[in-house]
């Protein structure tokens, strides 16, 4: 469902048994007898996200067969949709990675813009439209902040992050406990324009009950993978995150480049806050809290590098898949739903160690 | 290409000094480099070699004296300043992304784009077809335009580097320590793209330590030590050993072996 695009850029491992480059000053332009080592094998394997898609047909074959929920069409409906609001965030979240940086208050950000959204329109009035363009400008503004501070003192993103994931989990809590003097923000579903927005951005289709959130998803998999391979920026992403000095060297505007990823991060957490109060028709003071970091497991698994500069957008939205897949087959299967947590952190160890090694190989035959 | 009239200069440096507070890192430095010409500043470290290229890259700004760009004087305010005169630096360690594809690396910062407006993308075929083509003037065939940078020998990366720049339009080619890092064998690679560079009208300013890699490319030499100016000679007006011997500072090496051979024997006399 997801191979839209063609990926991100070569990302290749050396063909196996490709001589050792350091070994052939090849001054003269031979006709090459390492050409015919690039077999369509070889081309796949070098592929980020090869390891993920591998994962994502074992688990989803698993469930299939062990329980009979999983595999129907709304059982379908299901794991697709918990996958595809964390696979939104995890596509967003995989840029900003290939770029270098970490976003952890991606999580607690799809809280705030939700509980915004929540109390410009019940507190204070607003119709939904303006409320939720209110909320975009909001969120890209936490993001530039994010950015600016990121890129003006050098500070690790980790940091810097996690200290604007603190102040907005403090900032949900006490404005909406001042303001409703509860710990929601409910009523969504009263307010002029919640109709048209609830269509658009999380209404149902067909009746299976498939969410319109999994449009958004797969859109915007296609959007972000087209960027990556095929746009300046795309182009860019990989350079900063990959060596910012070189890049900075070629003229690449590397400051605003990061700058602009923390943005599309943080507007990317408004979209998925704003979905999930339209279809709560309210928010949880503590929504979103501990979901960055599986957005950052999903983008992981799909491939992304921690250290930057390599990575797919298709990868972190079947990093996504798995974990939805897992989470609703663990349900469907029966078990204590507490499992899931023990699954992350494994598939996370796997697919560092499988990251690790994809590494090697592309960095490899320096000399 | 040891021409005996003079080319003009593309690249000339009058009298540049350069201060970083009470510390002279660079005093009245005179230098041109013309085309189709390799000019090697040699320099031990400490010498002032990295304040040069960061004056003549843009990096940093002379503090007294000129910098002429065939014949202008000018006063660059950054590497892209410099690029844009035609004057491009290959740094030693910091000029590819390793993880990143041969043509990607190649016009990275200056992508070949077709469409308009959201649909404008890189021309691929184009990036790839023109990579290709380039590498193959300095002779290497890139067997696949979608391998790592990573993945190519020290030499090969210094090559996608110089390629880029002459491609790119550079006039100019200022090479830092491209051999430093680099084993033997590959450091004869990337002398062949020097010469490779000269032999297509630039002009090229090569700075290294080590005069063996020098002289044998060079047309002309230039001995920095401790900022100031040693030497400059053009080929055929200094041999080898007197390359040496003058770069490690000759009376202070002759000193050196001399202590160092009292200091073996005065084991022995005890």
């Amino acid at each position: 469902m997801m191979d839209a695009g063609r990926g991100s850029p070569g990302t290749a491992a050396a063909p196996a048994g490709a001589a050792p480059a350091g070994a052939a000053p090849a001054p003269e332009p031979v006709a090459d007898e390492r050409l015919a080592n690039i077999g369509l094998g070889a081309r796949l394997m070098r592929r980020p996200e090869v390891g993920s898609l591998l994962g994502a047909l074992v688990i989803c074959a698993f469930f299939w067969v062990t329980t009979e929920a999983f595999g129907t069409l709304s059982g379908i409906a299901n794991w697709t949709d918990v996958a595809s609001t964390l696979g939104i965030m995890a596509v967003a979240v995989a840029l900003l990675m290939i770029g270098g940086e970490f976003d952890l208050s991606a999580g607690v950000m799809t809280g705030t813009t939700g509980l915004l959204m929540g109390l410009l329109t019940t507190e204070w009035g607003l119709s939904m439209w303006p409320a939720i363009a209110l909320t975009f400008g909001f969120a890209a503004a936490v993001g530039f902040v994010n950015g600016y501070i990121v890129v003006k003192t050098k500070l690790p993103s980790f940091i810097v992050t996690l200290a604007t994931f603190f102040v907005l989990q403090g900032i949900n809590l006490g404005v909406t406990k001042a303001i409703t003097g509860t710990v929601r923000v409910s009523g969504l579903g009263a307010v002029p324009g919640y109709d048209s927005a609830a269509n658009l951005l999380s209404s149902t289709f067909s009746s299976y009950n498939f969410r319109i959130s999994v449009i958004w998803w797969i859109a915007i998999t296609a959007l972000a993978t087209w960027v990556l391979a095929r746009t300046r920026f795309g182009n860019w992403i990989f350079a900063v995150g990959g060596d910012a000095n070189a890049s900075r060297n070629v003229g690449v505007p590397v400051a605003r480049v990061k700058v602009a990823l923390f943005m599309t991060t943080s507007t990317c957490a408004a979209l998925v806050g704003i979905m999930i109060a339209l279809r709560l028709s309210s928010v949880q003071a503590g929504q979103g809290i501990g979901e960055e970091f599986t957005y950052i497991i999903a983008a992981v698994v799909g491939g992304c590098l921690l250290t930057g500069g390599y990575g797919s957008a298709i990868g972190a939205s079947l990093g996504a898949l798995i974990v939805g897949m897992a989470f609703i087959g663990i349900q469907f299967s029966g078990w204590n739903t507490d499992w899931r947590f023990l699954f992350l952190g494994v598939i996370l160890l796997l697919a560092v160690l499988v990251n690790n090694l994809v590494r090697h190989r592309a960095e490899g035959a320096r000399r | 290409m040891t021409a005996t009239a003079e080319p003009s200069p593309l690249l000339e440096v009058r009298g540049v000094s350069k201060y970083f507070g009470n510390v002279i890192a660079l005093k009245d430095i005179s230098l041109a480099v013309a085309p189709g010409e390799v000019t090697c500043v040699l320099g031990d470290n400490g010498a002032g070699k990295s304040s040069f290229i960061k004056i003549l890259s843009g990096v940093h700004q002379h503090d007294e004296g000129e910098v002429l760009v065939e014949g202008d004087p000018v006063r660059f305010k950054s590497p892209r300043d410099a690029r844009e005169r035609g004057i491009a630096t290959v740094f030693q360690d910091l000029a590819t992304v390793p993880l990143m594809s041969v043509w990607r690396n190649f016009f990275l910062g200056s992508e070949p784009t077709v469409g308009k407006g959201p649909l404008r993308r890189i021309d691929v075929g184009f990036a790839q077809q023109t990579m290709r083509e380039e590498m193959r003037k300095m002779g290497i065939d890139v067997r696949d335009p979608d391998q790592p940078v990573g993945t190519l020998s020290g030499g090969e990366r210094q090559a996608v580097s110089i390629a880029r720049a002459v491609y790119f339009g550079a006039k100019v080619l200022i090479l830092d320590e491209p051999t430093s890092a680099l084993g033997v064998k590959q450091s004869g690679v990337v002398l062949r793209y020097v010469v490779q560079a000269r032999e297509r009208g630039l002009g090229v300013i090569f700075i290294t330590h080590n005069p063996h890699h020098a002289y044998p490319v060079g047309d002309r030499f230039v001995i920095l030590n401790r900022g100031k100016l040693m030497g400059d000679w053009r080929r055929g007006a200094i041999d080898r050993d007197e390359l040496v011997k003058k770069m490690s500072g000759g009376a202070e090496l002759d000193q050196l072996t001399h202590e160092l051979e009292r200091q073996l024997e005065a084991p022995e006399a005890r």
